[in-house]
């Protein structure tokens, strides 16, 4: 039987400020009919470009410069836009990272389900509708038989996403190309979603070309796994042996992330900082976000706030930093009561509570220097000016690991883990006692977000200020808390002592949250299926 | 002058036509007293006069030299209109930054008076407002300024809104930065490009509004030389085959294609647009 797909020496170039710059250099792949490959790489690799270069297209702004993609006998690059046509979408399926954003909101899902097979002439609609009930029922959907008649807006993110793997396999397709298909899902719904993306492979016996940049999730998915950086492969194999043996250290870096953070030192003084006493809160529309909600941190810890999206962690930010107001309960700093709106607070109270936020993109103005950036809460709150301030600045740049040389550049000319090492300076600028990072490392690359963390930690150490650190990622919170609150649908389940969270027994929610992370091996994931349907 | 060059020669040619048209009303704009042969309002001949080398587009209605008219119009005609778009401007954009930053009940205040000034047809409401206070030059600008304002200020709280909920100005606001900050300092400098292309439109729009004020009487007041009451004071050599009377009307629709390519040009650009793709 011939090779499904061969692509060989892919040079890929993109149009960037006024000249093209290579984008792919010189990849080769190989893809047999059931096999799986998992591309694995931080963002700007390569691996969706190379994932969509696999269906003969390329995103506006690029073009194919060298290498050849055959599949199954047909090269892409050759081909005609009728015979591109033909294959795409029955032969080659796609499934996007956003399955918001890629379904149509004014049409139903059994709809948009049907368009291509019908399109296609595969089957007819009234084939289609029954075929996609039954891949329904067999994703785990709720109510396989009405599931359809539904609008995109009425599922939830993880069953959108398993009804877009659906869509997928509405024409039975030789080869699917997953682009980061569960980034944008909390663990718990993505393991839903591996676990259905598992079964429509194994189902259809589909070659398959998984991108994501997390080497546990490919790891459960993966024959093979196929390592990229900047635009060139570091190294493939067989995933397993992969996994246990990198040949490269940049494997092994990827690898040996979401391990400890190193060591912590104990605070100099141990007092009670911010005090959150039974607060309830809710927007505009009187849906109650957070509910009776108390906790603690003191002076030079590390409070971490684990939940999935919804549990009301990052509203729980907005009513400390008092954007928004609670209806019940009060927060005292310090001992004494803050007052619930910011703008009613005292400009010392502010400064004592700074924040660092999840879009390093949007958290800083681009219209603004690095020095005017991290010089306006020196200006602001200490009156700070001329030679002193820029003294100040350079400091506080050294602090972040930048140097002074950063200070005149625009925040366009950053990377996103520089942008969010401005935000830390910014914060550090105003010298508060606590700082509230909310989500500072999920926009982020792994190997990046590590380097914050560092910091992050060393800055404890070195000034012994507190973090309310909130977070959906488990592997954060073990590296870098020195204590837990476990919050779901905005109460809190469980908090206290990292150690004593992390241990067994758990919470029931702590131990689903706990249990869905991935780990580092391949037969993770259906330990983990195997487990739940034991358990009923 | 290098950069300055570069600049031109990545431009279009739409857009390089828009500049060379744009210079060149700057030019009468600013020399009008020595580019033109006559006075503004100088009596230099019979009315109606035809093309010939003294008086090269001949004379108006009560015997002045056209293209000496033609020259000083530009001066009047397109000042007011700046000194008016400058004007809805200012005024538009703080109470739509104000609107878009403090939120609440001042935003609803300000939008719905906005809206009821909206409600009312453009000229009509300059029609009646010129009525009651008569057409002298600053009611006329406060006027026309006060109807492009609410579409300027509509432009503003938009653009606003959608930077005041950017985590940069949250930053700012828990920073305990006071509303002037907030809105020079933060929105703004983010705001221009969507700004700055609404001013070369609405300049058009005012332009023409004036001219179209001019044209119906109420705009600018003879003898002062202005292209709108300069098409209607010579209209009925229409009549005649004379397309005299149409000068000023073409002097108005370059100007107005001029500023849209260049604004065309600039919206591109700020828009991150490529023509390679």
């Amino acid at each position: 039987m011939s090779r499904l797909l061969t692509i060989s020496h892919l040079q890929i170039e993109g149009h960037q400020e006024g000249a093209w710059q290579p984008i792919v250099s010189d990849v080769s792949l190989t893809l047999e009919r059931g096999e799986v490959l998992g591309l694995i790489g931080e963002s700007g690799a390569g691996k969706s470009t190379i994932g969509i270069a696999a269906m003969g297209y390329t995103r506006p702004g690029c073009r194919i410069v060298g290498g050849d993609i055959t599949f199954d006998g047909v090269d892409l690059r050759a081909a005609s836009a009728e015979t591109l046509r033909q294959l795409r979408g029955a032969r080659i399926a796609y499934v996007a990272q956003s399955a918001a954003a890629a379904f149509n909101p004014a049409h139903r899902l059994m709809q948009q389900y049907c368009e291509t097979p019908v399109t296609h002439g595969v089957m007819g609609a009234g084939d289609s509708a029954a075929n996609g009930r039954e891949i329904f029922a067999k994703l785990e959907l709720p109510d396989p038989d009405s599931f359809g008649a539904r609008y995109p807006h009425q599922v939830s993110g993880g069953q959108l996403q398993r009804a877009m793997v659906a869509m997928a396999m509405s024409c039975q397709p030789d080869l699917i190309v997953f682009d980061e298909p569960t980034t944008a899902l909390d663990v718990t719904t993505q393991i839903e979603v591996l676990a259905a993306i598992k079964e429509a492979i194994r189902l259809y016996n589909s070659a398959a070309i998984y991108i994501s940049h997390d080497l546990a999730v490919v790891a459960q998915i993966a024959d093979r796994v196929m390592v990229l950086r900047h635009g060139r492969e570091v190294e493939s194999g067989a995933t397993g042996p992969l996994i246990d043996n990198p040949r490269e250290d940049y494997t092994a870096a990827l690898l040996s992330v979401r391990k400890g953070q190193g060591e912590k030192i104990a605070p100099a003084e141990d007092r009670e900082l911010l005090r959150v006493d039974g607060v309830s809160a809710a927007y505009g529309n009187g849906v109650t976000v957070l509910d009776d909600v108390s906790l603690s941190v003191r002076t030079g810890k590390t409070v971490a706030v684990v939940g999935e999206s919804g549990s009301g962690k990052s509203t729980l930010a907005r009513v400390i930093t008092g954007l928004l107001p609670p209806f019940k309960g009060q927060i005292a700093f310090q001992g004494e009561t803050l007052a619930p709106s910011y703008k009613q607070r005292a400009k010392d109270q502010l400064r004592h509570l700074q924040m660092i936020y999840q879009m390093p993109d949007v958290a800083v103005n681009p219209r603004q220097k690095v020095r005017d950036i991290i010089g306006r809460p020196l200006t602001f709150y200490y009156g700070l000016r001329g030679d002193a301030k820029r003294a100040r600045v350079d400091a506080l740049l050294d602090m972040i690991e930048l140097g002074p040389a950063y200070g005149d550049r625009l925040p366009a000319e950053l990377s996103g883990g520089e942008k969010q090492r401005v935000c830390i300076a910014r914060a550090l600028a105003a010298e508060p006692e606590l700082i509230i990072c909310d989500e500072v490392t999920s926009a982020l690359d792994q190997l990046v977000a590590e380097g914050i963390l560092k910091l992050l930690q060393e800055l404890q150490n070195d000034l012994g200020v507190s973090y309310l650190f909130i977070t959906h990622d488990l592997a954060t919170v073990k590296a870098i808390s020195d204590e837990i609150v476990v919050m779901y649908q905005g109460e809190i389940v469980e908090q206290g002592p990292r150690d004593a969270i992390l241990t067994p027994p758990h919470h029931d929610y702590t131990e689903l949250l706990l249990s869905s992370v991935p780990e580092m091996r391949t037969d993770w994931l259906d330990g983990v299926l195997a487990q739940r349907r034991a358990a009923g | 002058m290098t950069g300055f060059a570069k600049f031109i020669a990545a431009a279009p040619w739409t857009a390089r036509i828009g500049l060379v048209i744009i210079c060149g009303y700057t030019v009468a704009f600013l020399f009008a007293p020595w580019l033109a042969p006559f006075g503004e309002t100088e009596l230099v001949g019979d009315a109606y006069m035809p093309w010939d080398d003294k008086h090269i587009l001949g004379t108006d209605n009560v015997g002045r030299d056209m293209l000496s008219r033609l020259i000083y119009g530009a001066r009047n005609t397109i000042g007011i209109a700046l000194v008016t778009t400058a004007l809805a401007f200012v005024v538009g954009v703080i109470a739509g930054f104000l609107a878009a930053t403090v939120g609440g009940w001042l935003d609803q205040a300000f939008s719905r008076l906005v809206d009821i000034l909206m409600a009312i047809p453009g000229i009509i409401f300059a029609l009646l407002l010129l009525t009651i206070f008569g057409s002298t030059l600053w009611v006329v600008i406060l006027v026309i300024a006060t109807v492009e304002g609410t579409r300027v200020f509509r432009l503003a709280r938009a653009v606003g809104q959608s930077i005041v909920v950017l985590d940069y100005v949250e930053a700012a606001r828990i920073r305990g930065e006071g509303l002037g900050w907030i809105m020079l300092r933060e929105v703004l400098p983010n705001a221009i490009p969507p700004l700055a292309a609404e001013f070369g439109l609405r300049f058009c729009f005012v332009f023409l509004f004036l001219a179209g004020l001019s044209f119906l009487g109420l705009g600018i007041q003879p003898p002062t030389a202005d292209w709108g009451s300069m098409v209607k004071e010579n209209a009925t050599l229409i009549s005649y085959g004379d397309i005299t009377p149409l000068l000023p009307a073409g002097a108005i629709a370059l100007l107005t294609v001029g500023v849209n390519f260049l604004v065309d040009w600039f919206l591109h650009k700020t828009a991150g647009l490529r023509d390679d793709l």
